[in-house]
């Protein structure tokens, strides 16, 4: 531990203790103890994924920052990095591990596709940004990301624990912090909340187009 | 074209059998042979048992919208090398139906089910015809010409939105839903009941007839995937069990599935370049390669020397790339984790340095042109890749070699396990090095000769036991070939222009069809393309190897452990980005 990196700045120590002791906010040792031990889970969607596993491998080496112990299970899991394309056939089981994950949960978009459909955005079976269905932290340019810029993300997530507060933080709060509705696959990717619009554009009688007889004169 | 000159003997012989149902394809730029649909199945069995033609390659179909036509195209080969059969067959635009060729072929299984998934194509007598990419409801078939997507804008690319004014709006926020998604009309949501799985589950066949044993057992459907860590990526197998062992199974795929071809026919023919690096993101630079030859083909130009030079080193590099990485995850699969695939990461690391190098990435490449490369390999790279190929490989391959073919777990683990014989390999259209592995000496660098490969020396590897450990040894031989290839580009590349002509962002490509294929790491991969003279391909398809070495999974499983299951998928090496596509 480096000196005064968990000792709040203004509490005076004498010489001797300084290596010892520490000194500190609730806060700052939670977010200090946290950050340093995400656990990523183990979940490769698309090319992204190939730039992950080489930022876990020897030469650029996650276990530095310590992210080494990557989980199948969301259930261990502390972040969620989004490696890839979210397809529509994907997107239920995405929100479903997502919500297995337990709390504190973070999630990382990586690449374009998963911040906003990169390459493939027009695509039919293509869900442009996995924000639309949960909520994303941070965000890492590029297709695909360096692994320097997945590690980026990963301090850049780190910062951000380290911001938090925790009477103002979701998962201290009072009462359960709901699930997000599962979507569905019916004729095309629904949200089970989005149901009373979709019924109401689909029910809307036609536009009345008006024809015009070709070569005929108007009746 | 020298496939137009093979096919009309071919042509000739199934006149004489078939004079009424066969004729040629006369259009300009187009070949092949227009059979009626009523006789596809004898014609297909008259060459498959007696013109030798036993690959059935690819299947595919066409839209020529606004005709009122599909078409099905199927390309086989002969399995001891040579130019295609090209067989097309025409179908009205309401409900087509076409016979299927899996009884002939069971490596047709999957395409046919892309066809009838994305085309609305139904093949009859087809064993278990359901979609595959998308999901059981969808709504409509969107390869279609005259199917459109929710974000549609225009036909094709470039978009008016973006160029030349640039406005820039974004299309989601003119539909309804603000999102990528459209419902047809009467559609309510609240009391959709549609069960993607279901036709799934059923096709699986699940006896219980488990009295007639001396110990009652019931069988048991266990989903592996989509997320598991054993599936390389976003890939389900539904497997029946019988206590531990599997007695059907079922690969699910589609969770990738990113409308490569339908984005493909929007592009214009260079913009589509980098989607190819996506396909099979393992080693973007054989399908560079791979589109390339193909446009080629069309435009009917050559790349100069040096180029040629520069694109099979390129591609034999991506080759040691992928299969380091395929031999470390194989590992990976037998439980060694992580710790195998960290000696192989570190050659590819190196490989991808150079990549970066020269094409400005590291994985996705852009790297080839039409009629050449991008940019010149600069006499640094080259010292760079002449101490990879002659000091660094083939001692790191060596190590790793020794480290894991001498070991006793691994090769209990891997041989005898998921057995494919030379027969069922070729009925099954498997590829690559799992074709060899059990056998069959086929390597498109070698049965039909691309780019300068028929002026190298080097050796197509097989093996005989058609085993997970064989697919091994065979990848690992490939590697060392391909090191020989390598010191035999380094020795003789000569100098000159990287490209024919000016490079060009609008490649002028005339009227008429290609097929074009190399020989990636994970085996023929294809290009199938159709130019209307227009800047825009009319139509992009993409024979994945990966996608239909798939097709003899359940084949190789049947009867093996569910541990055994994902170490046969490993061995069967698939990336997720080209079965989807
Ligand atoms: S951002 Fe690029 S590299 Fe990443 S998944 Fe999308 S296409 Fe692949």
């Amino acid at each position: 531990m480096a000196e005064n990196d968990l000792n709040k700045p203004e509490i005076d120590m004498p010489a001797e203790l300084r290596q010892q002791i520490a000194v500190t906010t609730l806060d700052r040792i939670y977010n200090w103890s946290r950050s340093n031990s995400l656990w990523p889970m183990m979940f490769g969607l698309a090319c992204c994924a190939i730039e992950m596993i080489c930022t876990a491998a020897s030469r650029y080496d996650l276990s530095r920052f310590g992210m080494e112990v990557m989980r199948p299970s969301p259930r261990q899991a502390d972040v969620m990095i989004v490696s890839g394309t979210v397809t529509k056939k994907m997107v239920p089981q995405i929100v479903r591990l997502y919500n297995q994950m337990s709390e504190p949960k973070y999630v990382i978009a990586m690449g374009a596709c998963a911040s906003g459909g990169g390459p493939f955005k027009e695509g039919y079976n293509v869900v442009p940004g996995v924000d639309k269905f949960i909520p994303v932290d941070v965000y890492v340019a590029g297709c695909p990301p360096t692994p320097q810029a997945l590690l980026h993300g990963l301090i850049t997530l780190q910062k951000k624990i380290e911001g938090e507060h925790i009477p103002n933080t979701r998962w201290y709060k009072k009462g359960e912090v709901e699930a997000i509705p599962v979507p569905i696959l019916g004729p095309d990717l629904f949200d089970p909340r989005n149901s009373e619009l979709i019924n109401s554009e689909t029910h809307k009688p036609l536009p009345v187009v008006e024809t015009i007889v070709e070569g005929g004169e108007t009746a | 074209m020298s496939e137009q000159t093979a096919i009309q003997p071919l042509y000739a012989k199934l006149m004489e059998k078939f004079p009424e149902s066969v004729v040629m394809d006369e259009r300009p730029g187009f070949g092949g042979i227009v059979v009626q649909s009523l006789n596809l199945v004898e014609v297909a069995q008259e060459l498959r048992d007696n013109l030798g033609y036993d690959y059935l390659s690819s299947v595919t179909a066409a839209d020529d919208f606004p005709e009122e036509r599909l078409e099905v195209i199927y390309h086989l080969f002969k399995s001891v090398g040579g130019a295609p059969a090209l067989l097309k067959v025409f179908l009205g635009r309401t409900e087509p139906v076409v016979p299927s060729l899996t009884p002939l072929y069971p490596g047709a299984e999957l395409q046919e089910r892309e066809v009838w998934d994305l085309y609305g194509i139904r093949f009859a007598n087809h064993p278990d015809l359901r979609r595959i990419l998308l999901w059981e409801g969808f709504d409509g078939f969107p390869l279609r010409k005259d199917w459109k997507e929710p974000l549609y804008e225009e036909d094709v690319k470039p978009y008016k939105s973006r160029w030349p004014e640039g406005k820039g709006e974004r299309k989601e926020l003119l539909n309804p839903y603000k999102d990528n998604v459209q419902y047809p009309r009467e559609f309510d949501p609240s009391t959709w009941t549609g069960d993607v799985d279901q036709a799934m589950y059923k096709s699986l066949e699940i006896s219980d007839d488990g009295n007639s044993r001396a110990l009652k057992t019931d069988q048991l459907v266990v989903n592996l995937g989509p997320q598991h860590p054993s599936t390389h990526g976003a890939f389900r197998m539904a497997v029946v069990l019988e206590g531990e062992t599997i007695v059907n199974l079922k690969p699910v795929v589609g969770y990738l599935h990113r409308n490569h071809e339908k984005i493909g026919e929007r592009n214009t023919w260079l913009q589509n370049m980098p989607y190819t690096d996506r396909l099979d993101y393992l080693a973007p630079m054989s399908n560079n390669f791979g589109y390339a030859i193909t446009v080629e083909k069309l435009m009917g130009i050559t790349p100069p020397e040096r180029a040629e030079y520069i694109r099979v080193m390129m591609a034999e590099l991506t080759r040691i790339a992928s299969h380091t990485m395929v031999t470390g995850f194989l590992l990976n699969d037998l439980g060694a984790y992580f710790t195998p695939a960290l000696y192989a990461l570190e050659e590819r690391e190196l490989i991808l340095d150079i990549f970066e190098e020269v094409a400005g990435s590291r994985m996705m490449v852009n790297y080839f042109r039409f009629g050449g490369v991008a940019r010149d390999v600069s006499p640094e790279v080259l010292k760079k890749i002449r101490h990879l190929v002659y000091n660094r490989l083939p001692r790191k391959i060596d190590e790793l070699d020794k480290y894991i073919a001498q070991n006793e777990i691994v090769k209990v683990r891997c041989e005898g396990v998921g057995v494919l014989s030379a027969d069922d390999a070729i009925a099954f259209s498997t590829t690559g090095p799992n074709l060899r592995a059990s056998g069959v000496p086929y390597d498109v660098r070698r049965a039909d000769p691309y780019s300068i490969y028929e002026s190298l020396d080097f050796d197509v590897c097989t093996r005989d036991h058609g085993d997970v450990f064989d697919r091994y040894r065979v990848r690992i031989d490939e590697i060392r070939q391909s090191i020989r290839i390598l010191k035999q580009v380094l020795e003789r590349i000569p100098e000159g222009p990287i490209m024919a002509g000016k490079p060009q962002y609008l490649a002028k490509v005339p009227a008429g069809e290609a097929y074009g294929r190399v020989e990636g790491p994970r085996g023929e991969l294809g290009f199938y393309v159709v130019s209307d003279g227009k800047p825009n391909p009319k139509r992009y398809h993409v024979r994945a190897p990966s996608f239909i070495n798939l097709t003899s999974l359940a084949q190789m499983c049947k009867g093996a452990k569910v541990a055994d299951a994902v170490t046969i998928l490993g061995a069967v090496d698939i990336v997720l980005g080209e079965v989807d596509r």
